[in-house]
């Protein structure tokens, strides 16, 4: 299956949206947008960190340490309210680009047609 | 968390972000050996996915938003390693730095202190001095030609709209403190009652007066002290409050003490005591009910929602009423047709008033821009050096770009090391601005005259200090930090990247930096030696009499209670007895001291011409004492008496103005009246040559002699003495012989030379700080041509050595190294005396007996200046001249 590079901008949106399923560690992070995506998108792992701290130091992520599943000490990152708010209005904006965008290759299919 | 925690715990962030990562990667192994991989397989599989782990951790730190604050850490110890690496660099830069803007800060300072600081008082934007508009002129008695008499003070208050308060004072300086022995002399104010109020201070003990304290004839006297005054002579102690003190032998009891921060209305003065107008009443009532007398300096504060401008034409418009109903008696109409001319005025006076700003104004303004001219030159000096250091450290530069730092990271590395020394500078610079205003201070102190300036470091100072700083750091900082960016990696890191001749626009920077220090030199000396000129101008200066050996004695003979009869038979007699004092030569009362800046002027009348003239009592023998020349006629005799006709001695210009030049031995004038002195005829007796009057710059007024005998408002109060003895010793002689013959008689004395050289204590500080500045800019140029030119020599070995091999002799290596630098000099001296003529404008009115455009001054300096460089240039250009030619052309 063919893999494709991430939009720029994007990798934020899918941690918000990945996080919103409660405290998670970046590793786990990683390992749900590949899950999700089946394996479709190609995320570099090491970029996915310098994003978590920068949404975190925006305030639209909160971080503890705690136990992970395996017994060692992790990083758990969760949604903030902010976080939240920020994550919806991105979701709509996103929709609402994409749906614009699929309209207009559906009416330029259809004019070449 | 703050940026600034982060900063603080690091090391911890650190640590977490290896901990956060080092989980990521192990998981991953973890998960990889779980699928089968071996570990190794797993491990190497792992880095990839994750990418390089130190980029990821610096991105890390980045998007945390602190990696300014590291990066800049790190510029800043990488510059300090750099600096400290070359000491003899550092030192001396943080020194020129210190140098330039330490001057600047100093007289800075001064200004501040002088100008702009406003006085400790709330509101102060609502004061605002009420004065004569240009001044009276000289009219009857005048203390300060912008004060008021005290019957227009009261006409204003009665008539005036603007202002809440309307306060007015006057400043003593020897008011007798104390009693018996321990008496001494202290400076008093005699205050408005409204002052403090209007005023709006807190009393630091007691309490000050108010409107009640001054009312006509008050009986209760109290008196006010300052604070300096109360912690030196009480110790601060509160139980000195109600204490009695003997004022002018008169008893005061006191009520209160100032704020520590207030010294007084007048900038560079200070006070100690304080008293009501009303007290001193009793002492001199003349003083409230003359019209003629103009003593009190008087203030208000505006009434909120006035403005300045309104206060002040609404002064204008209640001007004649008041003049009119102000009129004195005793003048002629036409004096008192001018008098109805005057007009009040209202001007700002929130930072206080102050003669020291009249007088040192233009002179600290001409100060500061020299001042900043030195540290223009000194910065362009710095410059030169930290390009030469760039371009030594090229390669570095070329390989740091190659390996992938950014251009602004390169700058500003590069700003970092000027910022450093220019904080280094600064601060040193305000250590040495605090010496330097003290010396200034202590310079202008004179006998009679300490200025009191408050130079306490306050945040305009400061602020200043940093803006000077920080400037200097840009002009030296900038064209070597873009020099550092500007490196093209690949032809730097070539060695063999050097051709036999220098490219030149590469070097143009440098050329331009030493232009432009020899043009600022060439103003800088020019301006110099038209201030030393000046002072030469008046220290040599023929006054057309006497000055040295020439000793002031100044009597108080209040406490003797002598009947006013008296008072002429007892000047006779003081003066005998001090003329058979062994060492006294020749001795000569007086009614006014040349050059002291005193004057008393009459109108005077002969025929149909008009004119004013200056008017002096004296004893015979006056013009022997100070070997004035008598042209014409005779000296004064003890004929003269009170009761023979009038006579006057005249001066040169008093004959061509009066008398159209012939001579007028044997004719009369006559004096218009004023109060007490009534209108005179008087027969001419002598024509002296002319002297100066109040002071060395102005030509000599009309000026007329009369005998002490005939003076009509009362008696002489000081002497000339001449001896060729010791003054010093002189003094304490006629001291000791004067207090055996009369115990109560309070006497004082000075140099009368001293007094003189005072006077010109402007125009000395003006020589010695130019001087010293227009030396050192010179000797800072010098440095600057000499780098240059020693680094062009470098830089041009192998071409020097290829014209030696080839048969060029010394001579005209060194004339090929001086053709160059001689053009820089040429420039920069052309440029100069241009910017010089422009500029000596701004100082016309400081000079003495010079044009601004003295084309003696600007061929001196030129040469001075063409001179030094050419010194400065021979002897890298002598060194180029020795050199070996082999070596030369081996030199890499």
């Amino acid at each position: 299956m063919p893999r494709s590079d991430l939009p720029q901008g994007t990798l934020d949106l899918l941690i918000l949206k990945v996080a919103t399923l409660g405290p998670i560690h970046g590793y786990a992070i990683a390992q749900r947008i590949q899950q999700i995506s089946r394996d479709a998108l190609q995320v570099q792992q090491g970029s996915l960190y310098p994003a978590l701290h920068r949404l975190e130091n925006k305030g639209l992520l909160a971080a503890e340490w705690k136990e992970s599943e395996t017994g060692r000490e992790a990083k758990f990152y969760r949604l903030t309210a902010k976080g939240r708010r920020q994550l919806k209005s991105e979701t709509e904006d996103w929709h609402r680009l994409s749906a614009a965008v699929g309209l207009i290759l559906r009416l330029s299919d259809g004019e070449s047609s | 968390m703050n940026w600034w925690q982060r900063l603080w715990r690091k090391r911890e962030q650190e640590d977490r972000l290896d901990r956060e990562l080092r989980f990521h990667l192990e998981s991953r192994i973890a998960d990889n050996i779980r699928a089968g991989m071996s570990e190794e397989e797993a491990r190497r599989r792992a880095r990839l996915e994750f990418g390089g782990i130190e980029g990821v951790k610096e991105e890390c730190r980045e998007a945390r938003g602190t990696a300014w604050v590291d990066s800049t850490w790190q510029d800043i110890r990488f510059s300090l390693r750099l600096l400290r690496r070359t000491p003899a660099f550092t030192v001396a830069a943080v020194c020129t730095l210190a140098l330039g803007i330490g001057a600047n800060t100093a007289i800075f300072q001064l200004l501040d202190a002088v100008r702009l600081r406003n006085l400790p008082v709330p509101n102060p934007q609502q004061l605002a001095r009420i004065q004569i508009r240009n001044g009276n002129g000289g009219f009857g008695i005048t203390n300060d030609f912008y004060d008021l008499t005290y019957p227009l003070l009261e006409e204003v208050r009665r008539h005036q709209q603007a202002f809440a308060y309307v306060f007015g004072w006057r400043t003593y300086d020897d008011v007798r403190f104390g009693e018996g022995a321990k008496a001494r002399h202290v400076k008093g104010l005699l205050v408005s009652g409204e002052l403090f109020p209007a005023l709006e201070l807190r009393p630091a003990a007691g309490r000050l007066f108010n409107r009640e304290d001054d009312r006509p004839g008050c009986t209760a006297s109290g008196v006010v002290l300052s604070y300096p005054f109360w912690q030196s002579q009480f110790g601060g102690r509160t139980s000195a409050i109600g204490s009695k003190v003997m004022i002018l032998d008169r008893p005061y009891e006191v009520v209160g003490v100032t704020p520590a921060r207030f010294s007084g209305l007048e900038v560079g003065t200070k006070f100690d005591i304080a008293a009501p107008m009303c007290t001193a009443a009793s002492a001199s009532p003349e003083d409230f009910t003359r019209r003629d007398f103009f003593w009190v300096t008087v203030m208000g504060r505006l009434k909120p929602g006035v403005s300045l401008r309104r206060a002040s034409d609404q002064l204008q418009a209640i001007s004649p009423g008041i003049l009119e109903a102000t009129l004195p008696s005793g003048y002629s109409a036409k004096v008192l047709e001018n008098y109805r001319k005057l007009r009040l005025e209202a001007v700002p006076a929130g930072n206080g008033i102050s003669s020291l700003r009249d007088q040192y104004d233009t002179s600290l303004w001409l100060l500061l821009g020299i001042t900043g001219l030195v540290l223009l030159i000194a910065c362009a000096n710095l410059g030169n050096l930290m390009l030469a250091r760039a371009s030594v450290r090229q390669r570095e530069f070329a390989v740091r770009l190659a390996l992938g730092a950014s251009r602004g990271r390169l700058i500003r590395q590069s700003l970092a090391e000027s910022l450093l020394l220019a904080a280094a500078g600064g601060a040193l610079g305000l250590g040495l601005a605090r010496a330097l205003s003290q010396s200034i201070i202590w310079f202008l102190t004179t006998e009679n005259d300490a200025p009191q300036l408050d130079l306490s470091t306050d945040w305009r100072m400061l602020a200043f200090t940093a803006a000077v700083a920080t400037l200097a750091c840009m002009i030296f900082g900038l064209a070597p930090a873009l020099r550092s960016s500007q490196t093209e990696p690949g032809a730097a890191i070539k060695s063999g990247g050097r051709s036999l001749t220098e490219g030149r626009e590469h070097f143009s920077v440098q050329r331009l930096l030493v232009v432009v220090q020899i043009s600022v030199s060439l103003v800088l000396v020019v301006g110099a030696l038209l201030f030393v000129g000046s002072f030469r101008n008046l220290m040599t200066l023929d006054p057309g009499f006497r000055e040295k050996g020439i000793l002031l004695a100044f009597f108080d003979t209040s406490r003797l209670k002598l009947p006013d009869a008296q008072a002429k038979s007892f000047e006779r007699q003081l003066l005998e007895e001090v003329r058979s004092i062994p060492q006294v030569e020749a001795a000569a009362t007086t009614t006014n001291i040349l050059i002291d800046g005193g004057s008393w002027s009459l109108g005077v009348r002969a025929g149909s011409v008009e004119d004013v003239s200056k008017f002096t009592w004296v004893s015979p023998g006056h013009f022997k004492t100070l070997e004035t020349p008598l042209l014409a006629g005779r000296d004064f005799s003890e004929t003269d008496t009170a009761t023979s006709p009038k006579v006057a001695i005249v001066n040169q210009t008093f004959v061509r103005r009066v008398f159209g030049g012939v001579n007028p031995i044997g004719r009369t004038f006559r004096t218009s009246p004023e109060p007490n002195y009534p209108a005179t005829e008087y027969q001419i007796v002598g024509v002296i040559k002319d002297t100066r009057y109040y002071n060395l710059r102005d030509q000599p007024p009309p000026m007329s002699y009369a005998p002490a005998d005939q003076f009509p408002a009362g008696s002489a109060s000081a002497m000339y003495i001449r001896s060729s003895a010791p003054l010093a010793a002189l003094s304490s002689a006629i001291q000791r012989r004067l207090t055996a013959s009369h115990p109560e008689l309070g006497m004082e004395f000075r140099v009368f030379q001293k007094q003189i050289e005072d006077t010109l204590m402007r125009e000395r500080l003006m020589a010695a700080l130019s001087g010293f500045f227009g030396a050192l800019a010179v000797l800072l140029a010098t440095i600057g041509l000499y780098g240059v030119i020693a680094y062009l020599v470098v830089r041009r070995r192998n071409e020097i050595g290829i014209r030696m091999a080839l048969g060029a002799s010394r001579a005209q290596v060194v004339g090929l190294i001086m053709k160059d630098a001689a053009l820089l000099v040429a420039i920069g001296v052309a440029i100069g005396a241009v910017c010089s003529l422009a500029l000596a404008q701004t100082a016309a009115s400081l000079l003495f007996g010079l044009k601004t455009y003295d084309p003696l001054t600007f061929l001196a300096a030129a040469l001075a200046l063409a001179a030094v460089a050419g010194l400065g240039s021979y002897l890298p250009a002598r060194r180029a001249s020795r050199l070996d030619p082999m070596t030369a052309l081996r030199y890499e």
